[in-house]
C-alpha cells in the first residue's frame, strides 16, 4: 500500500533558515546548509523548501563573525539536490514556466505556487502541460477572516475572498497534481491543525493534500491522519530545535501504527 | 561498495540523470555521464534512467544513444544494465502510452497504462516492493518502501522475468529482471537508503 507521508518543511528568508510565526514574525535560525543536513536525515519523505524572501538581499553573511557566507536561494537548492536522495518540492516566487525549468534543472521534483496560481489560474494548466501534473503543487495558504476562511495570497498578505474548499477545486481542475494547505493563523502557534478545514478540503478534491501549520507534538500528526484523508503531514518549526526531530516523530506514528514507512529499517 | 565498478550513465535527456550521478557521487562509485561508445566500452556497469513517455523518450534513446555499442556491451559481454521508470519500461517490446511504440525488446512484455482503481493517477509517492529471493538486489529484504512516479506499467511476458511486485489498486512488476538485465519501475535516486542499496547491490552484479 502506498504510505502517507511525513514532511519537513524549511523556510527560507534572504538565505537564512527562519522560524515563522502567522507569517509575520520571523526567527533567525542561521545557516541553511545545517538544516539540511539535520533534516536530511533518512526518516523524512519528502522535502519541502520555501522561499519567503521579499526582497533580493541574499547576501548578508556577516563573514567577520564567522557565518559562513549565505548564498542564493537557488544555489542553496543545487547543494541539497547534492546530498538528498528524497523529492524535494521548491516554491516561493515563482513567477513563469521559466522559473519552474530552472528550479527542477537544479535538481528539485515538484514545484508549489501560491500567489500566480491565484492571478493568472491559466498558469496552473500551462506548467502542468508541460512539466506534468506530478510536478506542480498549489499551495494555499488561508486565513480567518471574520468567522469565514479565505484564501490569501502575497505571503499571507492580500485576501483574495475566496474559501479555500472552492479555490481547491478549482486548481484540482485546472491540473495540480497536490495541494499543499496552511493555515496563517495556525503557523507557529503549536495549537495543532485546523482539522475542520482539512477534512473539508480533502474531502472536496482527488488530488493528494498537505497538511501544514500549527503542529506543536507528534500527537497534532496522529490527529490529522486519524481524522482527514490528508496523504501527507507537513512541519517547519516543530522538527528545527531538537536532533532527529524527524526520526522521532516517523518513530512514534509507526509505532502507533499509522500507515507511514518506517522510520529506518536499512542499515547500510 | 564495489570499489572495481566504473558505471557509465545513458543520457538521453532525462530529467533525473543528475540525481541518478550525484548518488552514484555519494557512493564514491566512479562513473561518468556519457553517450559515447569508448565509455560504453570502459564501464562494468551500464545505467539508463528515465522519466516522461514511452514512445518520446525511446525517439530519444535511438537518437542520442548509440544502441549497437550498448546491445554488444549488454548481450556479448554480459555488462549489467539497470534501466529505471522508463529506462525499465523501454526494455520492453512496445509501449501503448501516446500511441503505440516500439521498445529495446530486452526483455519480453508490453508497457500498459496502469488500471483506473478509483486511485490517483499518476501513482506518486512510497510504496512497497516486495521481492521474490532471486532477486537479490535488497539483500535481505523482502520487502522495503521506494518511491515511484508513474501511469504506465511493465507487463512481462514471462512471469519468471517479475523479480519484483507492487500493489497500487492492482499488482504490478516493480523490479523486472532478465540474467544481467535489470529494470526498476522507482526511483532508486529519490528512495533515499532503499536507492542505495539497490544500486550497490546492482553494482556488485
Amino acid at each position: 500500500m502506498k504510505k502517507r507521508r511525513v514532511i519537513p518543511v524549511v523556510l527560507l528568508k534572504n538565505g537564512s533558515l527562519v522560524q515563522s510565526v502567522q507569517f509575520s514574525s520571523y526567527l533567525n535560525l542561521g545557516n541553511p546548509v545545517w538544516a539540511v543536513k539535520r533534516l536530511s536525515e533518512w526518516a523524512s519523505d519528502e522535502l519541502i523548501y520555501l522561499d519567503i524572501t521579499t526582497d533580493n538581499d541574499y547576501d548578508t553573511g556577516r563573514e567577520d563573525l564567522g557565518h559562513v557566507k549565505r548564498r542564493t536561494f537557488l544555489e542553496i537548492i543545487a547543494d541539497v539536490s547534492k546530498v538528498t536522495f528524497m523529492p524535494i518540492t521548491v516554491g516561493g516566487r515563482i513567477r513563469s514556466l521559466d522559473d519552474i525549468r530552472q528550479r527542477l534543472s537544479l535538481g528539485a521534483d515538484k514545484i508549489s505556487i501560491n500567489t500566480v496560481a491565484f492571478d493568472d489560474p491559466a498558469f496552473i494548466a500551462r506548467a502542468a502541460g508541460r512539466f506534468g501534473s506530478q510536478c506542480i503543487v498549489v499551495s494555499i495558504d488561508y486565513k480567518d477572516v471574520n468567522g469565514v476562511k479565505r484564501v490569501m495570497v502575497e505571503g499571507g498578505r492580500r485576501d483574495t475572498g475566496m474559501h479555500p474548499v472552492d479555490w481547491a477545486r478549482q486548481v484540482e481542475a485546472r491540473g495540480a497534481g497536490e495541494i499543499l494547505l496552511n493555515s496563517v493563523d495556525r503557523d507557529g502557534m503549536k495549537c495543532g491543525y485546523d482539522i475542520e478545514t482539512i477534512a473539508a478540503v480533502c474531502a472536496s478534491v482527488k488530488i493528494p493534500v498537505i497538511a501544514q501549520g500549527g503542529v506543536g507534538c507528534w500527537e497534532h500528526f496522529e490527529e490529522a491522519l486519524r481524522s482527514t484523508a490528508v496523504d501527507a503531514v507537513a512541519a517547519a518549526n516543530v522538527f528545527q530545535h531538537t536532533d532527529q526531530s524527524v526520526y522521532y516523530a516517523k518513530q512514534h506514528l509507526y509505532e502507533a501504527q499509522h500507515n507511514v514507512r518506517a522510520p529506518s529499517l536499512i542499515s547500510l | 561498495m564495489n570499489a572495481t565498478a566504473r558505471a557509465c550513465v545513458l543520457d538521453y535527456g532525462s530529467g533525473n540523470v543528475r540525481s541518478v550521478a550525484n548518488l552514484l557521487e555519494y557512493l564514491r562509485v566512479e562513473h561518468v555521464v556519457s553517450n559515447s561508445e569508448s565509455s560504453i566500452e570502459h564501464a562494468t556497469h551500464l545505467v539508463l534512467p528515465g522519466v516522461g513517455a514511452f514512445g518520446a523518450a525511446m525517439d530519444m534513446i535511438r537518437t542520442r544513444i548509440p544502441l549497437p555499442a550498448v546491445e554488444a556491451a549488454v548481450h556479448e559481454n554480459r555488462k549489467p544494465f539497470l534501466g529505471i521508470c522508463v529506462g525499465m519500461q523501454v526494455l520492453a517490446e512496445s509501449g501503448e502510452e501516446f500511441g503505440s511504440h516500439q521498445g529495446l525488446g530486452w526483455i519480453p512484455g508490453t508497457v500498459r497504462r496502469l488500471h483506473d482503481h478509483g486511485l490517483p493517477i499518476p501513482q506518486v509517492g512510497w510504496n512497497e516492493v516486495r521481492t521474490t529471493s532471486a532477486a537479490g538486489l535488497l539483500g535481505e529484504y523482502q520487502t522495503t518502501d521506494f518511491y515511484f512516479v508513474h501511469s504506465f506499467v511493465f507487463e512481462a511476458a514471462d512471469k519468471a522475468n517479475v523479480v519484483g511486485t507492487t500493489t497500487y489498486g492492482e499488482t504490478f512488476a516493480s523490479i523486472v529482471r532478465r540474467d544481467n538485465v535489470v529494470g526498476v519501475q522507482f526511483h532508486p535516486e529519490k528512495s533515499q537508503k532503499a536507492g542505495m542499496l539497490l544500486l550497490a547491490n546492482f553494482l556488485r552484479l
